[in-house]
This record gives C-alpha cells, structure tokens and sequence, in this order.
C-alpha cells in the first residue's frame, strides 16, 4: 500500500535552511514561568517556609524574643498544662458546632423561603446578605451594645415590661462564648444562604416535574430529592464555616475582648495573648501549629472523603 | 519546493507516545487532510506544525525552510480553529486586520487586504459587527478571513466545521473547496469526518493511535485500504467484516460463505489469486462495501466477478436515494444498499447481486491488506 | 428553580403564602435591627440613650457623636478620633487591592492560557494559602518586617495583604479565564502577539467582570482585616479596625456608646456603600471564593 512518506522529488532532503532560536525566543519560551515565579516564591517562602519556621519555634523556649535552640516538647506539655488553653478548646467546640449548626440550618431555611417565588427577593436577599460586607470588629461592637445588660436588650425587655427578663451572657462567664455564637451567625448565615440558594437555582428542572408526574408533595419534593441534592453546597458551606470557626479572632476581641476573664478565649486569641502580649513566643507558636493541625484534621478528610465520593459516582 | 515537509516526527508527553514517526511531504498548492478518530494525534500534529506544541524529535519544514526552533508568529502560517476563535472584544474588521497590525503593514494596506478579503469571503456587510452579533456560518467565515488576510505559505484548519449544524457544514464544504481552487493555497485540513476528509482532500492521511495508517488519494483510500482501521473508518455505512475461511473450487481460490443453511462460494478475481495462496484453509476477513451488494439488476450476466446469490432481508432502512437491508452472512450482520424501488421487505428472502472485483482481504491478526 | 404549585385548596396555599412571608419578614427585621440600633445610637445623646431603650427612635437628632468619633474620640492615649486611622487604612488598601489584582490578573493569565509542566501543581500549592490559619505566620512574619524595615509602615501592610491575597486574586482570575478557549491565545500567537500583547489586547478586555469582583473581594478582606493591623502596626499607624476595638475597649471616663455605634458605622460604611453599589459582584465574589475546595 501507499504508505506515509511520498518523497517529492528534486528536494535534497539535507539542506534545508534552518534559523534557530534567537535570544528573544528564549525569553518568550521562559516568560510564563518568569511571570509566575515571584507568586511561586512567596508562596513557598511565606506560607510553608513560615509554617515550618513557626513548627520549629514551638520547640523552642523561646519567651520575648526567638531562640533557636531545640527544646523539644516543652511547649505543648507547656500548652495542655495550661488551663486556659483548654478553656479555648472547649469554647472552639461549642462556638464552633452551635456556628455551624445554626448557620447552615437558618441558610437553608431562609434560602428555601426565598425559593417560593416571593416578590422583592432581591431586596430580601440583599438585607439577609449585609451583614458579611462588614467586619467582624463593627459586627461586633454592635451586639456588644445590643447585649450589653445595662442599657442593652435586657434594658429594653425591662422597659417592655418584662420585669424579671435577664439576659447577661455577654458578663456570664460560661455563657459569653453563646453571645460570639449569636453575633457570628448574625453576620455568616446569609451568606450560607445564598450559597444554598444559587444551589436551589441549580437543581434539574426535569427531576422536580418527574417528581411532581410522581405525585410528590412539595414538601416531599424538598426533603427527599432536593436538599439531598445539595450535598456539595453543604459541603462547601461546612468546610467554609468551620475555616471561619477556627480563625476567629477579631469577633472574640470585639465583643467579650476574651472575657469575662478567659471565659470566651478561642485559639486563635490563645495565641495573640500569649505571642504578643505576654510574650511567650514558643507557647504562642506552638498554638498556632495547633490551630493549623485542627484546619489540617478538620478540611483533609472532608476533602478527601468528598474528592473520592466524586470520583465513585 | 514542497510547502510542507515532516520529517519522522515524534511526540512524547512523559511516557506516552503521542505520534511516532510521521513522514508527509506536500506540495504546493495542495489539499492534505489529516483523519481519525479522537486522540489519535492529528490536531497534536497541526499543533506542531503550526508551532503551538513542541516537537519531540524529527523535523518540520515550511517553505524549505525548517521551523523546529521557530516560535508560530515566524513560520508563515495561519490556522482556523474550531471554536473559530475571533477576538470577542474586537469588531470583525479588528480581527480581521489584528495580525497585520501587529506585524505592522501600513493601515492603507490593512484596509486594502480587509476590503479584498471582505469581498472574497462576501462579509463586507459585517465588517463592523461585534463577533457576538454573528451566526456560526458568519464566524466561521470570519475566520476564514483572518487567515487569509495573512496570506501564508500555509493554511492550517482544526475541524473548521465541527461546530456548525449538518447542513451549513455541507455549505461551507463546497465553499473551502471552492476557495481552495480559486486560490491554489496548501492547506492542512484535520477533520474525524471521513466525510469531509473525502469530498475536501487531494490527498488523505488516515491516522490512529499516533500512526499514518495510509497516505493517499480518496479515491484509493476508499478502495485499496491499507488495513482493516482505515477500511472500517473511510467510508458510510462502514464496510462489512466477515471471517470466512479461504477455499479452493474449480482451480480458483476464494472465500466461502454461507446463509443459513445456503453455503456460497466467492472466488477471487485472477490478481488477487496469488496472495491468497498462502492462506488456503486459513481464516480471512473479507471486506465488502455495502455498494457492493445490491438489488439484481439486468447487466448482472456480463462481468464474470458479479454473481447472485438469495439471501434472508432482515432489516429494511430507506435512506431516500437508497434503502439500507441488513442479511446474514457467515452469522455476521451485513449492510447492502439496494435501490427504493427493490421492494425489499424484512423476513422475505432477496435475490443480491454481488461484485466480486472489488473484495477486499484482510489478515485476522496483524489487520493489514492481504489482497 | 422556583416554588412549586400545587393542586391544593386556594385557602391553604394562601395561608402557606403568609406563613412565608410572616417568616421572611421577620427574619428580615432581626437582620437589620443591629444596623438600625447602630444608627439609632449614634444620633442620640447620652441622656436619651440611658433613658430611652434600644429601638426607640431618636427624639433630637445631633451629630455630635459623629463629629466626636470623627476627631476627637480617644482610641487608648490618643484623642484624635478615627479620622487619621481612616485615611492609614485608605493608604494600604487601595495599594494592596491593585498589586493584587494585577498580580493575579497575571497568574490566572499564565495558569490558565500557557500552562506548562508543573504549573497546575503550583496551583495547587497556592491554594493552601486560602485555608491556613494565618496565626500560623504571624511570628515569622513579624521578624521578616523587621529585617526588611518596613515593620508598624503603610508599606509592610501592604506587602502583608499582597502576599496573603496572592491565593484568592489568582484563584479568582484563574477561575474565570479557564473559560476563555485556549484557541484564542494560539489564533493570537499565530497572528504574531507575543506574551504581554495578548493580556493586554485580548485577555484583559475580557476582564472587566472578573476585576470588579476581585477588586471588591480584596477591597472588603483588607479593609475588615483586623489580626493583621493589630499585631503589625501600633499607635498612630493603626488601621480602623484597630483603632475602633481600641476605641470601644478603652475604659476611662464614662462609657459614650453614641460615639462607638458612630465609631462602628464609620468604620463599616465603606464596605457598606460598596455592597450596596455593586452587591451583586459582592455575592459573586464570595461564591467563587466558596467554590476554591
């Protein structure tokens, strides 16, 4: 058979003129990574660089200023001997679960109300959302009012008439860490919201009318072909809320300052007291390495367990 | 000097071998289609060709000048992709003159070449359109024109029509083809329809799994197929497949077949009686195109290589021009085509008649071309 | 997707109509009722404020508190109000928001249109700098401003706000231009457009969305950030956020909580006035932030 080459005749295949690179083309070749290189760099260098820089602190003694001379686990037995860092774990789980909780339940209902074809939804969607435009720290000065029990809304119940109403979570050691929960959920459930809202929008036209050719009611329709369908939503409003949950800092300061005492400590202001204001450099370091083994513990095996549920299906 | 010279070509990406060893020339002016299935290297090849991928090893050459080492913009070429590719944010006069801006030809000579080029294509009433305001036909037109604005050595198109529905695609066929022939441009045309690899090409090179599999004209792609792929590929409804085993009668060799209970004897014409000697009482596939069976007609008597055989119509598919009927051959389903008028009916018994002169026989193991 | 309408009774499904709105409204004055009592604090004396309550309207109104929290207002020693902290958080961020932009801009550019062996990697790499608690950097980082003299500066915030929003601007920008076909970048390159002629001239008209999102992301992160600004400026270098907690937080002298809602406010009016102006970038910005696992 013909195959491939047909040799055109009267070419000498040998001498063909061949320009090579110049010095120009080089450097077109290499500018992406040119380009690139200065992010690659400081990624590297101040992200991982600074996390092994940080992991290699917590094994110091290092108090106001860094020593570099390992000390071995003297930290973390320094850490889980210290009461006050157990206080911040246990208010973590409590902040963090009741957060997570009331976030992702108050989203879904609130998205699934706007999803009933309700007029001014844009303007609805717009009041639930605002509250994310602002910081933490405004956030938190205004529920610090609002709670506060002099003038707050103990005041205004007492005003009301509901004479023997108290409300004093926000001095109650034991009970202020439930106020971070209320002005938390206050500013992020909106935005859960509206994740699972973009999700509602998202589902299949046709599986709800095969519903509905079924004969399933709509709350039927909602809770068993719907909601589960948000899975992913889910997911990622959890993994969002608890990265949240685990930062939280500036809400901490600005509404409770920690306090009653240490009341309402979270890690994350565990290590800016002890880092930076009582400077205990290797205790606040080997904090910070905590936090970020609990993000480590918390988001891989969702991630992961996720990733290979995809690839399954 | 030929346009296009590629020279034992490889490609690897890590480990896997993406093309290994091609080797086509092609001449001035000529029309070279590059065919197969997905992933089997041909647009990785256009890629190379036009500098977007890097060569492994092997060399290419435009113009008789080799371009390994040139970046696209100095190679002379211009491409059409598939998704067209025009500057959203540009009106169709910008895109068709960008690449001359950018090489900086005068603007009294950018507009010369759009208003030729504008004629040529007839999308002078365009030319000031957003590329969103256009249907896929005039896109397609407008790249078209930014190509040929350029004026190259070469024309590269990726699948130019994949994107258009079935009958514009029929539409613009015959126009490339005319602008071929009015221009005498060369171009390289990677398509997965063998139809349009066909009616397009001077020549075709059918490719699978990195490999040139045959080089050549359509006509003789279609039929002296080089192997079983290319034979299956080029071609609709594809040729049938039938094991049978090699025979002797009368003196002659050829292929026995049977229908059901009905055993058919095939012999092969005399050219072909040698390369089969090796394989008497050996397993054969035998191609035959479904053109190849149809209805009796009254010439039949003349050609010794036409003989009629009845067979069991199972399947009845009328495709307008012709009606498709499915038979059994050797328990293997086989395509014929027959005239409308026929009156082939499912589960009647038909009379076929059968051209012996153009089977084809295929070895069962490596699938190249025996006879 | 919207509701779903049902054979039933007119009565139960207008009854069902109410209960939803009855919820929604609801819901809806909870959410705004700190930013009214905001509002409402801020343009109430003290007198009307102790004697009053929470939600009651303000009777006179008077801007004194503003003016207070404006230019007077102490934040720890210092009695100058928040005027200057405001112009110092202006003064890094809008530095910061445009670097990172453009920076990502270029990434997104690169990663998505010239990608080369090892840059998906690289990518992957990046995007852990979304989810690492930045506690975890603070101490190195704290040391390195120092080496590099620019510690408790506008510039050290500014690098520090590039370098930790480097992730998210890339992540946008990547996101957005992995729609845009490949084919174009190689129908320009063939036209003859090298590397930065194709950003500017194809790439970057296309943008115009994506940069709006970006800009507005980075413009609410960096101007809400708080745990930056307070370990790495002191005194009068203070971001707003800073200055507003330390003006909350100071203890001498009789609590003025018409000065901190006014304070709040000030505080929180910027990235208010951008979610009003452009919320529907806002909202976009947080999904494809949410979108990064």
């Amino acid at each position: 058979m013909n195959q491939a080459s047909a040799g055109v005749p009267g070419v000498d295949r040998g001498s063909l003129a061949r320009p090579r690179r110049g010095l120009a083309d080089y450097l077109e070749i290499a500018l992406p990574k040119i380009v690139l290189g200065p992010t690659l760099l400081c990624g590297l260098l101040f992200i991982y660089g600074f996390i092994l820089w940080t992991g290699w602190l917590s094994f110091t003694e290092s108090r106001l200023l860094p020593r570099y001379d390992f000390a071995g686990l003297l930290q973390y037995i320094a850490l889980f001997k210290n009461e006050r860092w157990w206080t911040a774990l246990t208010n973590l789980a409590i902040f963090g679960s009741l957060f997570i909780g009331v976030c992702l339940t108050l989203g879904l209902l609130l998205a699934i109300l706007l999803d009933q074809r309700i007029r001014a939804e844009g303007f609805l969607r717009a009041v639930y959302l605002y509250p994310m435009a602002l910081s933490f720290i405004v956030t938190g000065t205004a529920w610090k009012w609002i709670l506060n029990p002099g003038l707050g809304l103990q005041h205004l119940m007492h005003q009301w008439g509901f004479e023997n109403f108290t409300f004093e979570w926000i001095v109650t050691p034991g009970m202020s860490i439930y106020a971070v929960v209320i002005a938390g959920a206050w500013q992020s459930t909106g935005f859960v919201m509206a994740l699972f809202l973009a999700g509602l929008r998202g589902v299949d036209d046709a599986i709800i009318k095969a519903a509905q050719v079924d004969g399933a009611s709509a709350v039927r329709i909602y809770t068993s072909i719907i909601v589960p369908s948000l899975r992913p939503v889910f997911f990622s409003s959890l993994i969002i809320l608890a990265h949240i949950a685990i930062k939280s800092f500036d809400l901490v300061m600005a509404l409770t300052g920690g306090g009653p005492g240490f009341s309402s400590d979270l890690p994350a202001t565990f290590m800016y007291t002890f880092a930076f204001n009582r400077n205990q450099i290797g205790l606040g370091a080997a904090s910070a390495m905590m936090m970020l083994m609990t993000v480590v513990a918390i988001i891989v095996p969702m991630v992961y367990s996720e990733t290979r549920r995809h690839r399954r299906a | 000097m030929g346009a296009l010279s590629i020279r034992n070509v490889t490609k690897r990406y890590g480990a896997t071998e993406v093309l290994r060893g091609i080797d086509i020339e092609v001449d001035n002016g000529e029309f070279l289609i590059l065919v197969g299935p997905s992933g089997c290297g041909k647009s990785t090849l256009l890629n190379m060709i036009a500098g977007l991928d890097s060569i492994t090893s092997g060399e290419i050459a435009i113009g008789g000048r080799v371009v390994n080492d040139l970046s696209p913009k100095d190679r002379d070429i211009a491409m059409v992709f598939q998704s067209y590719a025009l500057y959203p944010n540009m009106s169709v006069r910008q895109n068709i003159s960008f690449g001359l801006k950018i090489r900086k030809v005068p603007h009294d000579k950018q507009q010369e070449i759009v208003a030729r080029v504008a004629k040529t294509l007839q999308i002078e009433h365009l030319l000031d359109r957003m590329p969103s305001q256009l249907s896929g036909g005039q896109r397609q037109r407008v790249a078209m024109g930014r190509a040929l604005a350029r004026d190259p050595t070469l024309f590269l198109f990726d699948e130019p029509l994949s994107n258009l529905d079935a009958k514009l695609r029929v539409e613009m066929r015959t126009e490339i083809k005319l602008l071929h022939e009015r221009l005498g441009a060369t171009i390289i045309y990677v398509t997965h329809d063998q139809i349009e690899a066909m009616t397009l090409g001077d020549r075709i090179a059918v490719m699978k799994d990195g490999v040139v599999r045959q080089l050549a004209t359509p006509q003789e792609v279609y039929d002296n197929p080089a192997d079983l792929f290319v034979a299956g590929f080029i071609g609709s409804p594809s040729m049938n497949f039938i094991r049978c085993p090699v025979a002797q009668s009368d003196g002659r060799l050829g292929v026995q077949l049977h229908e059901g209970s009905e055993r058919f004897f095939f012999p092969a014409p005399a050219p072909l009686q040698q390369a089969l000697g090796a394989w008497n009482g050996r397993e054969v596939v035998l191609g035959i195109r479904p053109e190849q069976i149809t209805d009796k007609t009254p010439f039949s008597g003349q050609n010794p290589n036409v003989v009629t055989r009845v067979a069991k119509i199972e399947v009845v598919q009328p495709t307008g021009p012709d009606t498709l009927v499915l038979i059994h051959l050797n328990d293997t389903p086989v395509t014929c085509r027959v005239h409308p008028e026929a009156g082939a009916r499912p589960g009647q018994p038909a009379t076929l008649m059968f051209d012996l002169s153009k089977l084809v026989y295929f070895d069962p193991q490596t699938e190249k071309r025996i006879a | 997707m919207t509701g779903y309408e049902r054979t039933q009774s007119v009565g139960a499904q207008s009854v069902g109509r109410l209960i939803v709105y009855t919820l929604l409204i609801l819901f809806a004055l909870y959410y705004l009722m700190p930013l009214f009592v905001m509002v409402a604090t801020s343009v109430k004396n003290l007198d009307e404020i102790r004697a009053g309550n929470l939600l009651a309207l303000p009777r006179a109104i008077t801007f004194e508190a503003w003016a207070k929290a404006w230019a007077s207002a102490c934040t720890g020693v210092d009695c100058s109000g928040l005027k200057g902290n405001f112009m110092n958080s202006v003064s890094f961020v809008v530095p910061a928001v445009v670097i990172s932009t453009l920076i990502g801009a270029f990434n997104g550019y690169v990663l998505t249109q010239w990608r080369f062996r090892g840059s998906d990697a690289m990518f992957t790499l990046l995007l852990v700098g979304c989810f690492i608690p930045f506690q975890v950097v603070l101490l190195p980082m704290a040391q390195t401003l120092g080496w590099l003299g620019i510690a408790n500066s506008t510039a050290g915030l500014v690098f520090v706000h590039v370098v930790y929003g480097l992730a998210f601007t890339t992540l946008f920008f990547r996101n957005f231009y992995v729609s845009i076909p490949t084919e174009l970048t190689k129908a320009a390159r063939i036209d003859g457009a090298g590397f930065f002629t194709i950003f500017w001239r194809i790439i970057l008209p296309l943008s115009p969305p994506i940069i709006v999102v970006c800009v507005i992301w980075q413009f609410t992160q960096i101007w809400n950030d708080f745990l930056f600004g307070v370990v790495f400026s002191s005194g009068e270098r203070q971001p707003i956020t800073v200055a507003l907690n330390n003006l909350v937080n100071t203890s001498t002298g009789v609590k003025e909580y018409n000065v901190d809602m006014a304070a709040a406010i000030i505080a929180g009016l910027p990235t208010l006035f951008v979610y009003i102006v452009a919320g529907k970038y806002f909202l976009r910005g947080l999904t494809a932030g949410a979108v990064k696992g």
